[in-house]
């Protein structure tokens, strides 16, 4: 066995991240450790990475006990980890970010030209292909994955740990990673991933390890399970199938026509002659790589950005180019994109949170003076009903799990009660319970006859729930389809631009 | 009457920029580590009042440099221990040993030569002044470079030295790794804080050596608040110069011969309070003229805290 942790227990003060966790990876493995966010994935990476040391329980790489202290150490027995959050310096070149604190070297000089040239043999070597002089800065994250898998190769890594490698890829990405996980296992390599994406588990591992609650709950064959089996192992109870019921669809809600978009600087066009409607009683998807303009249309209807050409229609009221404040008032409710940047005010509490987008109403407040109060009693409402884990009220946002920072804004938007609600990447690395609830919530509101514009670049959830999908490339939409005749491979196909591909 | 621009105004330039250079300098080292060093005014006015009690106390000007250095080096360590380890804010603790500094610096004044506003001795020597043997013989370059006090042409060689270090050498790219991404070098076995503490000493180390030129190199004398925001100044030349030794040589420059030609304008009918208000103006235009958006976002990246 290469490695073994045994009885592998982490506490912090009296709450378990870990308990008893047993856990094996041989040679030229693929063992996927799959769990829900909080689930002590993370935890038992970093105490095998030498980031945390364990309360009790044992760690053995090739038979012999270790114990390790730091990462330097972690990197000797041949253990190398890629972060989710990528480690980059992007003022460096690939090859020197790579090469980072083991540089080759000419007395105290730095021999770039020697870096980039066991750079480019390594890459050559794994079939990655990077260019070891471009800047990281100006690599895609594909490739920035690339350089960070590279990197702990570089290292002399056996045992390489990936932490949520896919969050951030597009799907063609996820392919290629994919198929370079497999190459390295066959060179030699072993792998453990780290992942709540139950069909990468399926399509690449050859085992999996559930956690729930710093529990092991399951450790099987990828060939001898299933999704379903392995998600009521991560969830502790069986999904709810998603019952659609039949709603009848209104009158249109929000409509656009011939909407343009263009850069200033560059005369790009950013959105192309976009056209399409929104009616009260569906779902409508929009689906495509990141990238292809569907930020650039989040902020046209949110009035983020100044539209040039074209109009936008919210419940009859023209919206084009008015401010943020009135397109809200004219019934917009809007989960924007990144939950950090533009969802929450990190260091503002629980409570203040919630209240961003309602504080002016008449409820909350009378000549500018709140009713703490009020405010109180309805944020514990909120809390309650959408069950929101926090500690208190009182506890800033920054606290809180990606998973419940998500259902606290999926909730505030919810609340509006507006006719139109915008959700873009409403379940981005979010859990699949959380995802489960925001998903109900979001059909929740088209069955009360709302409208809702789903952005996302999750294909697997827009085929979920939407009921009518739009596919976006390059700025405009090249296809549309109804729920009865849309497929996983149309629309793939259109993502891509329409061309085939050999992946 | 001389007349305002020849040949030796660029050799006063010289003189005037040394202390921005090397305040700018050690400015620099801190930033490209991540720390924005607002200190740099209170380390030169350590190291101006360090040279000169020294020199009283030893009559010789090496160890007084010496111990000019090695004081501001370890006063520098509140710095350190408040930045690195405590996540304290910069900026405030950067003023906070400014004002620190002036009030030790006039304190001690005080009680130790029982003189208030200034201290000087005619009989104390200054730093020597150096012609270079072949140098001084070559026309036009020997007026412009001879006559200097050792610490000038040090400036200079610390300018190259420091460039070389950056570009050159494995240390001096870790040392940038450390300011682009604090997390990233920690998860790959870097001592950041062994780092960020040198990058501080060193800039302790230049900033000293500017005090020392200006207290024991252009007077000799000590005067309470001498530097009179030089270390502003000199902040102002690191980001201009873009925290490249060369940029901060350029632009301390430019501050020098400001300074250099107010100095030269008193002889002229120009009420000295305009041209002593020169170098200060000079460097406002600056900062409207070349706004430096990195330093700036390395200031955002790094005031909050760092896990």
């Amino acid at each position: 066995m290469l490695l073994e942790l045994t009885g592998i227990t982490k506490k912090y003060g009296d709450f378990f991240a870990n308990k008893k966790i047993d856990f094996s990876l041989e040679e030229n493995e693929i063992h996927a450790i799959v769990g829900e966010n909080g689930a002590g994935k993370t935890t038992l990476m970093r105490m095998l990475y030498g980031m945390e040391t364990p309360t009790e329980g044992s760690i053995s790489v090739r038979g012999i006990k270790h114990k390790i202290n730091n990462p330097n150490e972690a990197i000797k027995l041949g253990i190398g980890m890629v972060h989710q959050h990528f480690m980059l310096f992007p003022s460096f070149t690939i090859a020197e970010n790579i090469v980072f604190h083991h540089e080759p070297k000419k007395g105290i000089l730095y021999n770039r030209k020697k870096a980039e040239e066991e750079v480019a043999i390594l890459a050559k070597k794994y079939g990655m292909n990077i260019d070891p002089s471009q800047l990281i800065s100006d690599a895609p994250v594909g490739v920035q994955q690339r350089v960070e898998i590279l990197k702990v190769l570089y290292q002399g890594a056996d045992i390489i740990i990936l932490d949520e490698p896919t969050a951030v890829l597009t799907p063609l990405e996820v392919k290629d990673l994919l198929i370079s996980l497999r190459n390295l296992s066959k060179q030699g390599k072993s792998i453990i991933l780290i992942t709540h994406k139950l069909n990468e588990v399926m399509q690449v591992t050859d085992r999996v390890t559930v956690l729930r609650d710093g529990q092991v709950t399951g450790s099987l064959k990828t060939k001898e399970t299933d999704t379903g089996h392995l998600s009521k192992l991560m969830v502790g109870r069986e999904l709810a199938k998603k019952e659609k019921t039949e709603v009848k669809v209104g009158a249109s809600i929000l409509s656009i026509e011939h909407l343009n978009i263009i850069e200033n600087s560059s005369k790009k066009k950013l959105l192309e002659d976009i056209n399409f409607q929104v009616k009260a009683g569906e779902i409508v998807g929009i689906a495509g790589v990141s990238g292809n303009g569907q930020s650039e249309l989040i902020a046209a209807i949110t009035g983020l950005l100044q539209v040039n050409e074209g109009s936008i229609h919210l419940a009859d009221i023209d919206i084009t180019n008015l401010s943020v404040r009135q397109i809200r008032e004219a019934g917009l409710a809007h989960i924007p994109e990144d939950r950090y940047l533009w969802g929450s005010a990190k260091t503002a509490s629980v409570e203040d949170n919630l209240m961003m987008t309602e504080y002016r109403k008449k409820a909350f407040q009378k000549n500018g003076i709140l009713h703490t109060n009020v405010i109180r009693k309805f944020a514990k409402e909120t809390i309650n009903k959408f069950s929101i884990k926090t500690t208190s009220q009182e506890e800033s946002a920054q606290n809180l799990s990606g998973g419940n920072l998500q259902k606290l804004i999926a909730a505030r938007e919810i609340q509006q009660n507006t006719p139109f609600l915008l959700a873009a990447e409403p379940t981005r690395g979010v859990d699949i319970g959380a995802m489960e609830f925001i998903h109900e919530q979001l059909l929740m509101k088209r069955n009360n006859g709302d409208g809702v514009l789903l952005i996302s670049s999750e294909l697997s959830e827009i085929l979920s729930i939407a009921d009518r999908v739009l596919v976006m490339f390059e700025g405009k939409i090249v296809g549309e389809f109804t729920q009865a005749d849309v497929s996983d491979e149309k629309i793939s196909l259109l993502m891509a631009g329409g061309k085939h591909e050999q992946g | 009457m001389e007349s305002l621009f020849d040949l030796s105004l660029i050799n006063s330039t010289l003189r005037m920029m040394a202390p921005l250079l090397l305040a700018g300098l050690g400015g620099a080292i801190c930033a490209r580590v991540g720390i924005f060093n607002v200190g740099l005014d209170g380390l030169m006015l350590m190291g101006a009042f360090l040279g000169i009690a020294a020199n009283v106390l030893f009559e010789n000007l090496i160890l007084a440099t010496l111990f000019a250095v090695i004081g501001t080096a370890i006063f520098s360590l509140i710095l350190g221990y408040l930045i690195i380890n405590l996540q304290a804010n910069m900026i405030v603790v950067g003023i906070a040993l400014n004002f620190l500094s002036i009030g030790i610096t006039t304190f001690t004044l005080r009680t130790m030569f029982d003189v208030k506003g200034a201290y000087y001795d005619n009989e104390m020597a200054g730093l020597p002044v150096i012609h270079i043997p072949i140098i001084r013989e070559i026309p036009i370059i020997g007026n412009i470079f001879s006559g200097q006090t050792p610490i000038v042409y040090l400036g200079i060689l610390i300018t190259i030295l420091l460039f070389f270090f950056f570009r050159s050498t494995v240390l001096g790219s870790r040392y940038d790794a450390v300011g682009i991404n604090l997390t990233a070098a920690k998860s790959q076995g870097i001592k950041v804080k062994a780092i960020q503490y040198q990058a501080i000493i060193i800039s302790a180390v230049l900033c000293a050596l500017g005090g020392v030129q200006l207290s024991l190199g252009q007077v000799t004398m000590f005067s309470e608040n001498m530097t009179a925001g030089r270390g502003f100044i000199a902040l102002v030349a690191t980001m201009l110069g873009q925290s490249n030794p060369f940029g901060v040589f350029l632009s301390s420059g430019l501050f020098g011969f400001t300074e250099a030609i107010s100095i030269r304008m008193q002889s002229m009918n120009i009420p000295t309070n305009f041209t002593l208000m020169l170098p200060y103006v000079i460097t406002i235009v600056a900062m409207f003229i070349f706004k430096d958006k990195t330093q700036l976002n390395a200031l955002k990246n790094n005031t909050g805290s760092t896990r």
